[in-house]
């Protein structure tokens, strides 16, 4: 179980997170949603350690963690990016096989073959020659969760996976969810998209710009 | 313009070629290292380094190679620095060299997304794992055209140490030209340019074709 309390974020003066608290249940889909500029992505950049949170306390299954720490016990997150960022000058089963070898410290052979699988699973087996370049937006995304996936990450985070996406894609990607859903994973999910996070998510959590509440006060 | 004269003053050119070729190796092997740890400076956030790194490219990129030649062999032994003349010439030559590629290589690592650091990063690779295994394999890609220019440049730029006495394959040249009144050495020496730079451009374009497997 995940849990996050109390988390703040400034920009310069600005304030961009305000104190938010959020609990994921392990084997379930939290959807985090909300206009864009209301603060989602740095809300989950925080809590992959891509941005340093001003304060706030992160809790993995009860114990402290943090998501900017190298130690084996922070390795908590798997992030699937907007844009995959996959390496493009390595091979599909490279870019899913380099970390656990460089970090993991997993021999060749076993990563090779826990990565043909994870290809295997998501529906990419016999693609783990090819370059990222030669693969479809679907196709990458997959990748990228394969490549997340084989470091063995506690929550899989995903910002806007549908954005990129051809519209027709987005129900596969939604089933592609609560598949890995039904393997038990726990899911984070940014996105603007109300329809898809209502399909995939057991709770939501709406972002609103800090701005914009302090205009509804000011209105009311 | 017979073979026979030909077949005479080769040795001596061919004996020039053997200067300008080591420089050449040795120049490149060790400024292409001291480029690229130079651009790691320039592009980390740390500022006091970053500051003398830029004077370091700025002095070399902001003075002729030709001066800077003059100035290592006759000017640091005013300063208790003595070098022969070869390894004068070669220390030149990789800190000017270095420079060039240094700011070359810096293009290189800003063309490189920020997302690939992120990825990098959320996969919990080291800052160095980053650089070895996704960073500067990439970079070599985008740079090889521009660090193919500057090889080229390279090659002909070793003739400017003449002025410091030393016998490259232009020099052996011109002795031949003003002993025996004849541009025969000097036209020998241009096809001799030629067929190094041939083979340089050869050997650069199998090495682009070596790194097209991917877009």
């Amino acid at each position: 179980m995940l849990e996050i309390k109390n988390l703040k974020k400034k920009f310069g003066s600005r304030q961009i997170l305000n104190g938010v608290n959020l609990t994921v249940e392990d084997g379930q889909i939290l959807a985090i949603v909300g206009p864009s500029g209301a603060g989602k992505t740095t809300l989950l950049r925080c809590i992959t350690g891509l941005e340093e949170a001003d304060s706030g306390e992160f809790l993995i299954d009860g114990q402290p963690f943090d998501p900017r720490g190298t130690a084996a016990s922070d390795a908590v997150m798997g992030v699937v990016f907007q844009d995959y960022n996959l390496f493009p000058h390595l091979t599909v089963l490279e870019n899913i096989t380099l970390a656990p070898q460089m970090v993991l410290k997993e021999g060749q052979k076993s990563a090779d073959k826990r990565g043909e699988d994870l290809l295997g699973q998501l529906g990419l087996a016999n693609k783990g020659g090819l370059y990222p370049y030669q693969l479809s937006g679907g196709q990458k995304q997959r990748v990228a969760i394969a490549r997340a996936l084989a470091m063995n990450p506690k929550i899989l985070c995903y910002d806007e996976p549908t954005s990129a996406l051809d519209p027709h894609l987005r129900d596969e990607v939604a089933n592609l969810l609560l598949k890995l859903k039904g393997q038990g994973m726990t899911q984070l999910v940014v996105t603007h998209d109300m329809e898809f996070a209502e399909k995939i998510a057991d709770k939501l959590l709406k972002v609103t710009a800090l701005d914009q509440q302090q205009q509804a006060k000011a209105g009311e | 313009m017979s073979l026979s004269y030909i077949s005479e003053i080769l040795p001596s050119l061919l004996g020039g070629v053997k200067i300008t070729l080591s420089l050449f190796f040795w120049t490149l092997l060790g400024s292409l290292p001291l480029g690229i740890l130079v651009s790691i400076g320039l592009i980390s956030k740390i500022k006091p380094l970053k500051w003398v790194l830029d004077l370091y490219v700025w002095l070399m990129r902001g003075t002729p190679l030709l001066l800077q030649l003059i100035f290592v062999f006759y000017g640091l032994p005013l300063i208790g620095i003595v070098f022969q003349r070869y390894e004068a010439a070669l220390f030149a030559f990789i800190l000017n060299y270095g420079a060039y590629f240094a700011e070359i290589f810096r293009g290189g690592f800003q063309s490189i997304d920020e997302g690939q650091y992120e990825g990098a990063r959320v996969l919990r690779l080291s800052y160095g794992q980053t650089l070895r295994k996704i960073v500067i394999p990439q970079v070599v890609k985008i740079v090889i055209p521009s660090i193919g220019n500057e090889v080229i440049n390279l090659i002909k730029d070793s003739s400017l140490v003449y002025v410091i006495g030393l016998g490259d394959l232009l020099r052996a040249g011109n002795v031949a030209t003003s002993r025996d009144v004849t541009l025969v050495p000097l036209l020998l020496v241009g096809v001799i340019y030629l067929i190094l730079i041939g083979i340089a451009t050869y050997v650069l374009h199998k090495v682009e074709q070596r790194y097209s497997y991917y877009k």
